[in-house]
């Protein structure tokens, strides 16, 4: 197991060299130039500002220069100065070390997705589990046409409707920002509930998707594992139902789905700019839209570099817990 | 005719699943409304009627009125269009991108499929949508650039599923036949492999339709999509933001629209693929 775990690590490298090399040649051959947003923000510039400015980014110099150049310093975790006006270090604006947590935008980000993942599969599961059980049943049924339903809901218009519902008619919670405007002043369980209350429509937004989703995947894996010979002996040998069901199936049925949790982190990383967006929170999502409106390419690069390797980490981690749970694999 | 009766035995088991058929009237309705939008539209989708600014729903606009008084239900008719447009070329793209691959890649083995097995983790590694943001936001957001980013972006699991197709169907007998007759590789390519491994493909194509329309509704709401006053549902979505205390209509009308697209495709793809496997249909049906 070592040995093709290190392997498998070493892997990632060329993988992620391809994914930099990939986005960092798409993004800057991408039409236009982020000298173009400066002319629009200041029409008076002249063409030799203009020429200063690209040369103080480096953008004059031949492409495979100017990407020799920003691996150098990606290398050591320097994503370079932003182009915007404050010029501050890429890293600084998604983890700045002097703000609380609250307020690094990488751990915001984070944060949803961590805890969506974990409402995902608690609800997501037993879901899964019970239907497939008693497939045909009513429960099976409302919960299939649910999850169809489901799997084709926009999340952005969930969010409209959430919004509309919860914040504008009903007035039971926050829509936008992750705290509210008199937070510093609040007691340390006032804070805490002020964030869970800004939390919970943003939470339910990203978890949605992925409950329809993977409690579907969850059903046809158990359904699988339920048609199984073991099943029939452990069935066979008396054991009760719910022992066959927990103890036999469920263990076989769940591996896919950690595979499933690997491949769904592009997914929730891009759906944090749809929910961050909508709902106003300050995260990387967030922040990814405004590199993009203003072309500020160090931190575009920095965010999806991020992001990559945030995917290449859930499918090791995934490949990792697959590994844990299955002997199989293990004695490989 | 053998491939007749195969389409009879298709269409005989796709009939008596009922959600596949109600996939297949929804998409059919798509269809239809995107050709005849110039004639059932009851308005001008572009006439600013300032008379009737933000009108909720009523006999005159069943569906409201916008911030400029214009008919959203004729805008959302002709934002069907668009959508439809989007579906399909983007998912055109990415089938042939996803097929060429996958061909290539499962049929000549080798140095071939390794890199191109390596670009497709690569590209399924990048968190796409950041991706499609990114390009469409530097190139401007006209409907053909958003069409060929979105396609250029989502061929992966094409790529894959072809692959797996060749490599399992390029050692059959018929097509050790065929090279013992002399065929050369594009034909045994195109005329006895390619035909065999159609199947999950269409699947995976209609079911890419689906994501696709997700994925235009997406930028359109963000405001990096389709550009008002071309009318698409998603940039209808975003006033509904914007009046999101004073005008429902905007916010439920185009979101269930694209709601009842997608659930069309899914219905019809899932339908389709489970009328083709025959394995399903013993064991399941949904």
């Amino acid at each position: 197991m070592p040995v093709y775990l290190i392997k498998r690590i070493f892997e990632m490298i060329p993988t992620l060299f391809g994914i930099t090399l990939i986005t960092f040649f798409i993004i800057h051959l991408a039409p236009g130039k982020p000298s173009d947003i400066f002319s629009e923000l200041n029409p008076k510039i002249t063409p030799e500002a203009r020429e200063k400015l690209e040369k103080y980014y480096g953008l004059d110099k031949p492409i495979m220069v100017q990407y020799g150049l920003w691996l150098k310093k990606v290398v050591r975790l320097d994503f370079g100065e932003s182009f915007s006006s404050d010029r501050r270090p890429v890293m600084q604006k998604i983890w700045d070390r002097k703000k609380p947590l609250l307020e690094r935008r990488l751990f915001v980000t984070f944060m949803i997705n961590i805890i969506s993942v974990v409402i995902i599969l608690l609800i997501a599961i037993p879901i899964g589990i019970s239907s497939a059980v008693r497939r045909n049943s009513l429960f099976d049924k409302i919960t299939t046409t649910t999850v169809f339903v489901g799997f084709a809901m926009p999340s952005f218009w969930l969010a409209l409707l959430l919004m509309m519902f919860f914040g504008v008619y009903l007035h039971w919670l926050p829509i936008s920002q992750l705290k509210s405007m008199n937070f510093d002043s609040l007691s340390f369980s006032g804070k805490i509930l002020d964030v869970a209350r800004h939390l919970v429509l943003p939470l339910f937004v990203s978890a949605f998707g992925g409950i329809a989703g993977d409690s579907r995947f969850m059903r046809s894996s158990m359904l699988e594992v339920i048609r199984q010979d073991f099943v029939t002996v452990a069935r066979a040998k008396g054991l009760p139902e719910h022992l066959v069901i927990y103890r036999h199936a469920l263990r076989n049925a769940l591996l896919p789905l950690v595979t499933l949790i690997g491949l769904s982190v592009p997914g929730l990383i891009g759906g944090s700019v749809i929910f961050e967006n909508i709902f106003g929170i300050p995260g990387m999502g967030q922040l990814f839209y405004m590199a993009v409106m203003t072309r500020d390419y160090p931190l575009v690069m920095c965010i999806l570099t991020i992001g990559s390797m945030l995917t290449l980490i859930g499918n090791l981690l995934a490949d990792i817990g697959y590994m844990i749970a299955d002997p199989r694999i293990r004695a490989r | 005719m053998r491939s007749d009766k195969l389409i009879d035995l298709f269409w005989q088991r796709f009939r008596q699943n009922s959600l596949a058929v109600a996939g297949g009237i929804i998409v059919l309705a798509l269809f239809v409304i995107a050709i005849f939008a110039p004639v059932i539209s009851p308005y001008d989708p572009h006439e600013i009627d300032r008379k009737h600014i933000l009108e909720p729903p009523g006999l005159s606009h069943p569906f409201g009125t916008d911030d400029l008084g214009r008919d959203i239900l004729s805008r959302m008719i002709w934002g069907g269009r668009i959508s439809l447009a989007v579906g399909f070329v983007a998912v055109g793209i990415s089938t042939m991108i996803g097929i060429i691959l996958g061909a290539l890649a499962g049929y000549y083995g080798g140095w071939a499929e390794r890199i191109i097995m390596r670009f497709i983790d690569i590209m399924l590694s990048i968190p796409t949508f950041f991706l499609i943001l990114a390009v469409i936001a530097f190139i401007g957001s006209s409907i053909w650039n958003i069409m060929v980013v979105i396609g250029l972006t989502s061929w992966m699991g094409v790529a894959r599923l072809v692959r797996a197709e060749f490599l399992s169907l390029k050692e059959r007998e018929y097509v050790l036949a065929a090279r013992a007759m002399g065929a050369g590789d594009l034909r045994i390519i195109f005329r006895h492999i390619m035909i065999n491994s159609m199947a999950p493909v269409l699947v995976s194509a209609v079911l890419g339709i689906a994501g696709a329309v997700l994925v235009e509704g997406a930028l359109s709401f963000l405001g990096i999509g389709v550009q008002p006053p071309t009318p698409s549902w998603g940039n209808i979505l975003t006033l509904g933001k914007d009046n999101i205390e004073i005008a429902w209509w905007l916010s439920v009308f185009p979101g269930l629209a694209i709601l009842i697209t997608v659930l069309g495709y899914n219905l019809l793809g899932e339908g389709i693929r489970d009328s083709i496997d025959p394995r399903l249909w013993e064991t399941e049906r949904k």
